[in-house]
């Protein structure tokens, strides 16, 4: 690839097979409290 | 679905489903930006006749091009649909009826009285109380009974003040670690203060036990000493800062935020981030203000421009630190492009109502923190549980794919359908948007993810940076 660099992401589509732990924190749960992002949020997942 | 924009001196691409973040050049920009819309030959054509001397825009190079956007598509990494909605409901089903977080509202009341308080000076619209030890142990059992397999259980002191009522939150804090070994189970305690109680006793508490603490200071003196004050009038900078040095300084790297709020005063909240940064503070948000429509301190539409901008100063500002070895970190910026969410957690809401909800003083369950003082929100008591099912029902239907105005938003993997409080108080509804709040949350970000490009970037290679 000469003109498009890709940045390393998570696959979502690959997430939908195995996530939904349901271990991570709640969104709200920390610094905002008074808007909703998820993107900040670590997986905590044991074993991915 | 794609979201293209330039930033920071970056053509940056996103492909919402995927998750695939593209750095591209002009050509290639020009080419996904048009790519849905026109064939092959009409784009290269004219690319072509538009860059007539350009010899990066010849029909070779854009044909070449034209490959690997083709390539990426095919890999799944550009235009890729969204699949995800028949999965809406599944991590709440899967989960339905645990609980893993609680907000313990051990104090309404508070010690200043701050004109801009969504919580109204902390007594949410009711009478001043404070959570008995007695309420405050039976919330912690309440957890536990219905936390399932889940270990991690967050639990927030917030108020009004929680320091207020400090001596309870010593004793639910020592009650919690017993049941820890009993029950398999971890507690995470947040303590969120406006500092005007600190004292070292205090300070040794939080850091041996609170995992965050979350300080409220809202940057410049004047800005924060504006609504920040005792009920005499007098502006609790001086007083607070002093301390949230101490403690911030005392607690060896644990996690802390400096938690500001700006209104319509103060657009302009790159200045407090900056003297946030000048007090020695490295851990820092900054919100814009919750209130009423017909609130003075509102952000306005002449404002939203002016904050835009401070958000993109904000990022460069970050990008400049980082590079100079000064970092610090901007909650709304922090991003973890290879590691963050999954699918699931991206879709399905913010969870208040079913496993995080927000407990009064005498015990009564709200969906959470923002809804406390709704009586049509009260979701039952933490003796008998959740009764009022049709309330609870709304919040669990509540995921991302609930909201019409975000099946065609770009971010709508980010924030997952935004704040259920914040869609009530403009529309009306839970599963309604708060316009102005989108506004603000895409450009946050637009700005988060092209500093993480940036870092990525530089790291892979320093001459960059």
């Amino acid at each position: 690839m000469t003109h498009i660099k890709t940045i390393n992401t998570r696959n979502l589509c690959e997430s939908a097979k195995n996530g939904g732990c349901g271990e991570c924190q709640t969104s709200c749960q920390s610094a905002c409290k008074t808007s909703c992002g998820i993107a900040n949020q670590k997986c905590e997942k044991e074993s991915k | 679905m794609i979201h293209a924009y330039q930033l920071g001196g970056y053509n940056i691409v996103l492909d919402v489903c995927s998750g695939a973040v593209h750095v591209v050049d002009d050509v290639s920009y020009g080419i996904i930006t048009h790519f849905e819309h026109l064939s092959r030959e009409e784009l290269i054509e004219g690319l072509f006749k538009a860059h007539p001397d350009d010899p990066a825009y010849s029909e070779a190079e854009l044909n070449a091009c034209y490959d690997e956007v083709l390539a990426l598509k095919e890999a799944g990494q550009l235009f890729s649909p969204d699949t995800f909605e028949p999965m809406a409901g599944t991590l709440k089903s899967r989960t339905s009826g645990v609980v893993k977080a609680l907000c313990l509202h051990v104090a309404h009341t508070c010690n200043l009285n701050c004109a801009y308080c969504f919580a109204s000076q902390g007594k949410y619209h009711g009478e001043r109380a404070v959570m008995s030890f007695a309420v405050g142990r039976q919330a912690l059992d309440f957890l536990v009974a219905h936390s399932g397999t889940r270990k991690n259980l967050e639990v927030d002191f917030f108020g009004g003040e929680p320091l207020m009522n400090f001596d309870v939150v010593k004793q639910l804090v020592a009650y919690a670690r017993t049941l820890e070994p009993k029950y398999g189970k971890h507690f995470r305690f947040t303590l969120t203060t406006n500092g005007v109680l600190i004292d070292d006793d205090v300070i040794d508490f939080c850091n041996r036990e609170m995992s965050n603490v979350v300080l409220s200071l809202d940057g410049r003196k004047e800005i924060h000493d504006r609504y920040r004050v005792d009920y005499a009038g007098n502006g609790s900078w001086e007083k607070i800062v002093p301390k949230f040095q101490k403690l911030v300084k005392a607690r060896g790297g644990k996690n802390y935020y400096m938690r500001g709020t700006f209104t319509h005063a103060n657009p302009d909240f790159l200045k407090d981030i900056e003297t946030m940064l000048d007090l020695g503070f490295t851990e820092l948000s900054m919100e814009p203000v919750v209130c009423e429509e017909s609130s003075p301190d509102r952000l306005t539409d002449e404002d939203l421009p002016i904050v835009c901008e401070q958000y993109e100063k904000l990022a460069e500002l970050m990008i400049r630190r980082r590079r100079e070895g000064r970092p610090f970190t901007f909650y709304h910026y922090m991003i973890d492009l290879s590691g963050g969410p999954c699918i699931y957690k991206r879709i399905s809401g913010c969870g208040s109502g079913t496993e995080y909800m927000a407990v009064t003083p005498w015990g009564d369950l709200y969906p959470c923190h923002q809804f406390v003082g709704e009586e049509r929100f009260k979701l039952g008591d933490i003796w008998t549980g959740v009764v009022n099912d049709a309330v609870q029902s709304e919040f669990a239907a509540c995921n991302v794919y609930a909201h019409e105005e975000c099946r065609d938003c770009w971010a709508r993997l980010y924030c997952s359908g935004g704040c259920a409080a914040n869609a009530y108080h403009a529309t009306g509804s839970v599963t309604g948007v708060y316009r102005y709040g989108c506004e603000l949350f895409k450009k946050r970000m637009e700005c988060a993810i092209m500093a993480a490009v940036d870092e990525q970037m530089a790291a892979e290679d320093p001459t960059n940076a």
